[in-house]
């Protein structure tokens, strides 16, 4: 039996339980909502860390009881700052057992069920137990992931959506003193991946820069952690760079430093250094408090109906004085995540499987991250590169320089690509040409 | 700042994500900062859990209520076990534990109380962050912050609305820190140590790979000093001009045997960067305001660093700096090899330490004059105004008096906004002048009480008739707004105190660490279609 006081729910149930000129035309003032918030809605909520810590407090808060929370990281101490979930004593315990045992103790009633797991980890019949999905993530990958599965999981009958099978996406972003929060009804309005353009590139500085005519403290760093730790291999053979470590971090700024007097470059200091290697984004309390609250209050809205949703992208920004902005961003025609439409690339016979990697990789459009590439010709499954698993990737590597012809590739090929931003293979139609452009 | 918290863990790994953006210097602000705040209400404890979380130095709660069922339903920092007692209490000891480094304590008693009996409490405060106060308390409490110049933010969440009023009789910001800049490049007022460096640099006598390593900068400046020789001794101004000038730089690019263009990245740069780089050098219109401001001219004993820093830079733009800030003294990366861009970056760096100098000079000069310490203002405190110069900052709100005051209220921006067709916030601002003019009546909001929503209604549409009436306006607000807010009767949706949390807490830290630029003087926040509005009431 829930737990309850008198009064408890005063403040929510005046919108659940009260209608007003502003409200969903389908809202219909009823008890029953706020029942249905405590006992029926499912919500889950991906991500436990600057955004999650929030997000579970503000559902909480607003009557929801079943809420499930996936992270897959640890506690650290520089989280201190604004996950307010953890503690000193915490750092190093899992954080989405500890937020969610701190929210079912806080909140009488409320039952979170911590997931320390990645999203990979799940399948669809996962996602299908919940009514709404609200993410609080740190990595655009993830984000189109979760987008493409909550994609494949739509039914379509006779070409027409199955509304029914539309779990709705609540997605909130920070870094600084900017966010944005924004609501995604798969199939029907704007996905991940039609806006991927909304997303800045990574800043990556060029080689030659790094490697010949260092200018920036930057540059020198990175030259220790691209160039310098794979030949020095300063902790051992194949240790990896531990961003964490003071030790690592201190190695590599020593090294920065050197570099940095070589060319009479100054500003190395520790903090840029762990920076840089770890490509540290600023972070505080406020901005994630208002995104996630923003997006919680979304999340209340689609479940209740009490209010229109956002429709559907917000942005905001505190420099100077406080500034949000509201857009409706466009569903693509073409998206390749949500459209359902043929991806069609061009290329000519003599282009090489290396081409089609790097488009897939460089193009605004797609932004892979590792693709893996299979056809079918004379109706064999055959793999033309695959990077996931180090065997396959080592046999396959000579193909990358073998031209489209030699691969027996034609026009009209289906290409099946298979890549960490896609929980399922995305198919390219491959149409050739023999001349070059 | 200590290097350690309470327990042992590193501080600058503790707060490492929020030092990338206010440096130590601002954290140390925000460790000496005195915060108090008026109600544990939902909004309150949400603002305060995020001045507790980046580590202010204290805080004091001053509330007289008890905890009711209700509060707990909304409020993180309240537990069922803590009803019936001292909502001050339960509120600081919750919110302790955020941060073993901030100290909290608490004052059962009515600000109202505090101010009539024990005023001077309220001077030792950076801040008063007041939520769910009266009106008159309101304005009491308002017309003492403004006496002590202690700044007061005001903060409160109505249904799906949220608001905040900054009252501070004037705030300096120097590091404003601004999104988007123009470099400071100095092209067409060049530095004479730049002009003596491309001087000595001959493009046509370049190997490959020096030619396509020289700086844009330099390219720039050769390119527009033989524009310059074709045509007057003038800089392109329009946008022909500057095509041209385009063209004329692209046809510089070097060409291999086949007559086909090479790939020189910096001459792209260079035609890139025409437009913004050709940008005059001015001071801004903002500093232009601040050099007239009579805080400025009129420099007493009692001015502060941030007015005679001003006006020391405003007699060295008068005097050595010949119309123009002192440099920057940063310029953006640039493709060239790293020697010739450590030079170029030097020219701008001697050039900046130079112009330092000179205001180091009149600033010392200034405090002499004025009776002052020499040393009250620090020789990093002249760098950073320095290098800030072109984006200085001062805020100077209205008092709340005039704001509620019929006669000076700005009733001009108001009656403006009702009139907007297109359903503007600022709408929500009178509705909540209304139902305090209906709390003060009634002793409870409208539509608090379920079986009176109807009948408030009507006595809401009557005060907010009385408020437009006294406004002089003659506007009309459609009963929807009338017949929302009824439906609030005055609830507080966690969200909405955490949105407004949030919002209400960076102002506070802008203001205790003058860093960044603060709202002047009122936020809106309407949750049904995610919009802001922000107005000079």
């Amino acid at each position: 039996m829930a737990v309850t006081w008198s009064g408890r729910w005063n403040h929510v149930r005046k919108v659940t339980e009260r209608t007003g000129p502003f409200a969903h035309p389908d809202f219909e003032p009823s008890t029953e909502t706020l029942q249905f918030l405590q006992e029926v809605c499912h919500i889950l909520v991906i991500g436990a860390g600057g955004l999650g810590c929030e997000l579970l407090k503000d559902l909480a808060l607003l009557g929801i009881r079943n809420i499930d929370v996936i992270d897959m990281d640890t506690i650290d101490v520089s989280n201190l700052n604004r996950q307010f979930l953890f503690r000193p004593k915490d750092v190093g315990k899992t954080k989405a057992e500890t937020a969610a045992n701190f929210i079912n103790l806080r909140i009488p009633g409320c039952n979170v069920t911590a997931h320390f797991a990645k999203i990979q980890d799940f399948d669809a019949s996962f996602y299908r137990k919940f009514h709404i999905i609200v993410c609080g993530l740190d990595s655009i990958i993830a984000r189109r992931w979760i987008n493409g599965m909550l994609i494949s999981m739509l039914s379509y009958e006779d070409g027409e959506l199955d509304q029914s099978s539309i779990i709705p996406m609540v997605d909130g972003g920070t870094e600084g003193f900017k966010g944005n929060a924004r609501v995604i009804l798969p199939g029907m309005t704007a996905c991940v991946d039609c806006t991927l353009d909304l997303y800045p590139p990574q800043v990556n500085f060029p080689l030659c820069t790094i490697a010949h005519t260092p200018r920036l403290p930057e540059h020198c760093i990175e030259y220790v952690r691209i160039l310098l730790w794979p030949k020095e291999e300063p902790f051992g053979a194949g240790v990896a760079i531990d961003g964490d470590d003071p030790a690592h971090v201190s190695w590599i700024l020593e090294k920065s430093q050197e570099r940095a007097n070589e060319y009479n470059i100054s500003g190395i200091t520790y903090r840029l250094t762990q920076g840089v290697v770890k490509r540290i984004i600023p972070a505080v309390a406020s901005t994630n408090a208002v995104i996630a609250a923003a997006c919680a209050t979304e999340v209340f809205k689609l479940a209740t109906s009490c209010c229109q949703p956002l429709n559907n992208y917000m942005n905001f920004t505190d420099i100077e004085g406080v500034y949000t902005y509201t857009f409706e961003a466009e569903k693509k025609d073409d998206c390749v995540a949500c459209s359902q439409k043929p991806q069609n690339i061009s290329f000519c016979e003599s282009d090489k499987l290396q081409d089609i990697l790097t488009y897939l990789l460089e193009s605004t459009t797609y932004q892979m991250k590792s693709p893996s590439i299979t056809t079918a010709i004379n109706g064999k499954n055959r793999t033309l590169y695959m990077q996931s698993v180090k065997s396959i990737e080592e046999k396959t590597r000579a193909n990358l320089k073998k031209s489209l012809a030699e691969l027996e590739l034609c026009s009209g090929q289906e290409l099946y690509v298979a890549d960490p931003t896609t929980p399922s293979s995305l198919t390219f139609i491959l149409q050739m040409g023999t001349k070059m452009e | 700042m200590a290097a350690v918290t309470k327990s042992g863990l590193d501080k600058n790994n503790k707060y490492d994500r929020q030092l990338r953006l206010w440096g130590d210097h601002g954290q140390s602000a925000l460790e000496s900062a005195r915060v108090c705040l008026i109600n544990a209400t939902a909004t309150g404890t949400e603002i305060l859990k995020n001045l507790i979380l980046p580590g202010i130095g204290s805080f004091t709660i001053i509330d007289e209520h008890k905890v009711q069922g209700e509060d707990v339903g909304n409020n993180f920092f309240l537990s069922k076990e803590s009803i019936g007692s001292s909502r001050a209490r339960t509120a600081t000891e919750l919110l302790s534990e955020l941060n073993e480094d901030v100290s909290g304590d608490f004052i059962e008693e009515s600000p109202s109380n505090l101010i009539e009996n024990n005023p001077d409490f309220f001077a030792s405060f950076t801040i008063v962050i007041a939520t769910n106060m009266d009106e008159k308390s309101l304005l009491q409490l308002g017309e003492l912050l403004w006496n002590l110049h202690v700044p007061l933010l005001i903060c409160r969440c109505y249904g799906f609305i949220g608001y905040i009023r900054l009252v501070v009789k004037e705030h300096n910001v120097i590091e404003s820190h601004p999104d988007s800049t123009h470099e400071d490049l100095r092209l067409d007022r060049p530095i004479p140590a730049f002009v003596t460096l491309c001087d000595s640099l001959d493009m046509s006598s370049m190997n490959k790979k020096d030619h396509s390593h020289t700086p844009w900068l330099i390219v720039l400046y050769k390119y527009l000093q033989q524009w310059k020789d074709s045509h007057g001794g003038e800089l392109p101004k329009i946008y022909k001009e500057k095509s041209q000038l385009k063209e004329l730089i692209r046809n510089g690019v070097l060409k291999n045997k086949d007559g086909v263009p090479e790939d020189e990245e910096n001459f792209d740069e260079a035609v890139r960067n025409v437009n913004t780089a050709l940008h005059p050098t001015s001071v801004p219109s903002d500093v232009q305001k601040l050099f007239k401001d009579p805080a400025c001219l009129n420099l007493t004993s009692e001015s502060r660093p941030f007015w005679i820093l001003t006006r020391a830079v405003k007699d060295f733009v008068e005097h050595e700096g010949k119309g123009a800030l002192p440099v920057r003294g940063t310029i953006p990366d640039m493709t060239s090899d790293s020697e010739r861009y450590i030079k170029l970056q030097s020219v701008y760096r001697d050039q900046a330490a130079k112009d330092v100098s000179d205001v180091t000079r009149r600033v010392h000069k200034l405090l002499q004059e004025l009776g002052q310490n020499p040393c009250s203002i620090s020789e990093k405190d002249i760098k950073t105004f320095c290098r800030n110069s072109a984006f200085l900052r001062v805020i100077r709100c209205r008092s709340l008096k005039d704001e509620y005051n019929p006669e000076t209220a700005n009733v001009t921006l108001i009656g403006q906004h009702l009139e907007d067709e297109d359903g503007d916030d600022v709408v929500f601002y009178t509705l909540l002048r209304s139902v305090d003019k209906f709390y003060e009546k009634y002793n409870h909001y409208p539509g608090y009480y379920t079986q009176q929503v109807e009948s408030d209604i009507t006595e809401l549409k009557a005060c907010l008739s009385k408020l437009l009436q006294d406004w002089s306006l003659s506007s009309t607000v459609k009963d929807d707004y009338i017949h929302e807010m009824c439906r609030y009767g005055a609830s507080e949706l966690h969200t909405i105190s955490a949105y407004i949390g949030g919002v209400a807490a960076q102002e506070a830290i802008k203001m205790i660490t003058g860093q960044f630029l603060p709202i002047n003087n009122t936020y809106i926040y309407n949750a049904m279609k995610q919009s802001s509005t922000t107005l000079d009431l």
